[in-house]
């Protein structure tokens, strides 16, 4: 009897994250640990050009000047990383490709198995995929149709080649080198991600989207996505993430920067699904991520969406900068923390220019011995005349070993503005999980209905294509969590 | 055999037995009424059956069937056809009714190995019922039960238990909080369902909704124990003459 329900419990595990296989592929990898060698071993793997180089051993020259300045403020416990028991860089050893029909069979099944078909034959119709395997960018679909319209949709390190001036131009113009411990280190180790640019006046009919995957033990992902959204133009962009299940901490410490002109709209959706580590707390990835955008023009608006499952550690903050006049910031976040997890997110939203408006919507779920914080900030500058800002924080618990926090900030230098801020914390009751069983449904289904209940306004404003299978995460993140 | 079997039932909550011996029979296309003061047990009796934690059967057994109910999850009772029309329906905000109703329907399909419901054939169903409950289009739209009006959650109540179709419906207290019309209505629904494999069990205070709703047979539960049993006329002597002359036999 002990036996077979130890068989299930295993069962439940693997099934439970469904991406935790390892992709067995040979790779090119950057020695162990960080210098100044691995940054220009990496630079030489992208054949950068020289303003590249120096521009990441800037950020490496800053970054050893921070040693004592990595963030301890969040609500979060993890012991020290070592930056240098990490490898920088890996890369499936593969020539050049000409087109996605030469891409190693290993790496296409992959990404069949995570539920993104690359191959020509099975796009998914309307959306175009960037996938990115460990420190390189694998595939990009759809890339001639995109072209025609004029929309630059590639991996940055090509971008860096081909289009100079606009990376020039705005990486960095969002997330300074300066900004943070751990940005800085991206900047000056970041090896791909995506960069989009949408033309003047364009309303881009497909949905971008990156699929970033870690393979490689021991490996840290620093992607950095940029996306430029010029006057009058509409994107929206999704990112998903999966980790093979390891028993060792992976740091993951990604920068992404949107820069919205007049006008312009960009629509930034997440579904982070990286390995939580498992039952006992044990591997799972370490998420550091900044995030922020720029709603430079007049009228432009961006939109964050991001659904949190995955991961050991969260730490991640999308924020907007409010420039333009007229311009509009929103955070939609599910973040759903189990067993060991611990997450730390929020928003910043800084208003700037005149009839700025923002909204946050943050729905937290924490289950087992989680612990799930939102921290989130609303400045309003002395200029910011008929700022708004509308906030709306609620907190589920499931059981009684979990926590959720609330930390709100906020600042008004403007006696116009308008803030609100509501916030509640409820628990699943036991009359709601008796009366959707009562109707015949399991437990689990009866959690994962109840929390998608909770979520629905965030995840309604997914993408279609996404919604349904966001819906499932939220109920395979939460099983077990009951009982 | 017997829809449902209810022998020598024992229940406490605490250190305090509530359900002292029950003993009742329900065959298929029977209603049987349970009647009885506050606090004698009723709501206790239905919760048990359905499989609400936190009370202890300490003897006796409920079989459907002939099989062993308390050797069931709650869930598991339900598909197997016990259904629970509750007295105080349950908000569960953000979610849709007709999503609520979709997933328990699927949840039963499954377990007897049938095919999900197809979302056409859903609709086209929910809403002949809807429409046969009086009840408005939009309401399936709304999240379940929250901001519902009182008769509001009785009709979704019993929606749900025309949609699920249980082998044994007990409606616990089903009249609270009703005015006269839509008791009409909710007492009208229930009567459509009315099959010969099919028991209820009514339990409630008044024998107002008995008007509507009218039993086979008749129980009254004091203190735990059922004190007298008959047909439908006890009801009407109940209503004339109160519980006393039981309460002072069972003390």
């Amino acid at each position: 009897m002990a036996v077979t329900r130890e068989t299930a419990a295993t069962v439940r595990d693997i099934e439970q994250y469904k991406y935790g296989f390892v992709t067995d592929i040979e790779s090119d990898m950057a020695p162990k640990g960080l210098n100044e060698d691995t940054i220009r071993f990496i630079s030489a793997k992208k054949n950068e050009p020289d303003w590249m180089l120096e521009s990441r051993l800037k950020a490496y020259r800053h970054w050893l000047t921070l040693a004592d300045e990595e963030p301890t403020w969040a609500k979060l416990h993890y012991p020290k990383i070592n930056y240098q028991d990490s490898y920088y860089y890996a890369a499936p050893k593969q020539a050049k490709l000409a087109s996605l029909d030469e891409v190693d069979p290993k790496l296409l099944e992959t990404y069949k198995k995570l539920g993104i078909p690359l191959l020509e034959q099975q796009m998914l119709a309307g959306v175009a995929v960037d996938a990115v395997f460990d420190s390189v960018s694998v595939a990009t679909t759809y890339k001639k149709k995109l072209q025609e319209m004029g929309v630059i949709f590639s991996p940055i390190s090509e971008a860096v080649h081909k289009h100079p001036d606009l990376v020039k131009k705005y990486l960095g113009s969002v997330v300074p080198y300066t900004d943070n411990f751990f940005a800085t280190l991206n900047a000056a180790v970041f090896t791909d991600g995506s960069f989009v640019y949408i033309p003047k006046g364009l309303r881009c009919p497909m949905e971008l989207s990156t699929y970033f995957r870690i393979n490689e033990k021991n490996t840290g992902q620093f992607e950095r996505t940029l996306i430029i959204a010029d006057e009058g133009s509409y994107v929206s962009y999704l990112e998903g993430c999966t980790a093979p299940q390891r028993d060792e901490n992976q740091l993951h410490a990604a920068v992404v920067e949107l820069i919205a002109l007049d006008d312009a709209e960009i629509k930034y959706s997440t579904v982070q699904n990286w390995f939580p580590g498992d039952a006992d707390g044990k591997g799972g990835i370490y998420n550091f991520v900044t995030k922020r955008a720029a709603c430079r023009g007049r009228n432009s608006k961006v939109m964050w969406t991001q659904v949190e499952t995955g991961s050991a550690i969260t730490w991640k903050y999308p924020s907007c900068i409010l420039q333009g006049d007229n311009s509009s910031g929103e955070f939609y976040s599910v973040a759903i923390t189990n067993n060991h997890q611990q997450a730390d997110t929020g928003t910043k939203m800084i208003h700037l220019g005149k009839n700025t408006r923002s909204k946050i919507i943050s729905k937290g779920i924490s289950a087992g011995h989680a612990d799930n914080t939102y921290r989130g900030l609303v400045r309003i500058g002395a200029k910011a005349d008929g700022a708004r800002n509308y906030t709306q924080c609620d907190s589920l618990l499931i059981g009684s070993t979990c926590g959720a926090h609330t930390v709100p900030y906020i600042e008004t230098r403007n006696p116009t503005a308008r803030t609100e801020h509501e916030a509640t914390t409820s628990k699943i009751s036991e009359d709601q999980l008796f009366y959707c069983m009562q109707r015949g449904m399991t437990q689990e289904e009866a959690v994962s209905l109840i929390v998608n209940g909770f979520c629905k306004e965030v995840l309604q404003t997914l993408p279609m294509e996404f919604a349904v299978e966001a819906q499932k995460l939220v109920g395979i993140s939460l099983e077990g969590s009951v009982g | 055999m017997a829809l449902l079997e209810i022998k020598n039932l024992h229940v406490s909550v605490g250190d305090r037995e509530i359900l002292k011996g029950i003993n009742l029979s329900l065959n298929g296309g029977e209603v049987h009424a349970v009647m009885g003061p506050n606090g004698t047990g009723k709501s206790t009796l239905s919760n048990v059956i359905a499989g609400r934690a936190g009370y202890d059967v300490t003897q006796g057994e409920v079989l459907l069937d002939g099989k062993d109910v308390f050797a069931m999850a709650a869930d598991e009772r339900a598909r197997a056809g016990i259904f629970l029309a509750f007295q105080y329906p349950v908000e569960i905000p953000g979610v849709s009714t007709s999503s609520f109703l979709k997933t328990a329907i699927n949840a039963k399909r499954r377990a007897a190995g049938q095919k999900e419901i197809d979302a056409m054939e859903f609709l086209k169903l929910v809403k002949a019922k809807t429409k046969a409950l009086g009840m408005a289009d939009d309401m399936i739209k709304r999240p379940l039960n929250v901001g519902f009006s009182g008769g509001e959650k009785k009709r979704a109540e019993v929606l749900q238990m025309t949609l699920l179709e249980p082998r044994v419906a007990i409606l616990d207290e089903t009249d609270s909080g009703l005015d006269i019309d839509a008791l009409k209505v909710v007492s009208d629904g229930v009567n459509a369902l009315r099959r010969e494999d099919r028991a209820f069990l009514v339990i409630t205070h008044y024998q107002r909704l008995l008007d509507y709703i009218v039993p086979d047979h008749v129980h009254v539960l004091v203190n735990g124990r059922i004190a007298a049993s008959g047909g439908k006329e006890l009801a009407l002597e109940l209503e004339a003459e109160g519980y006393a002359k039981y309460q002072g036999a069972a003390a």
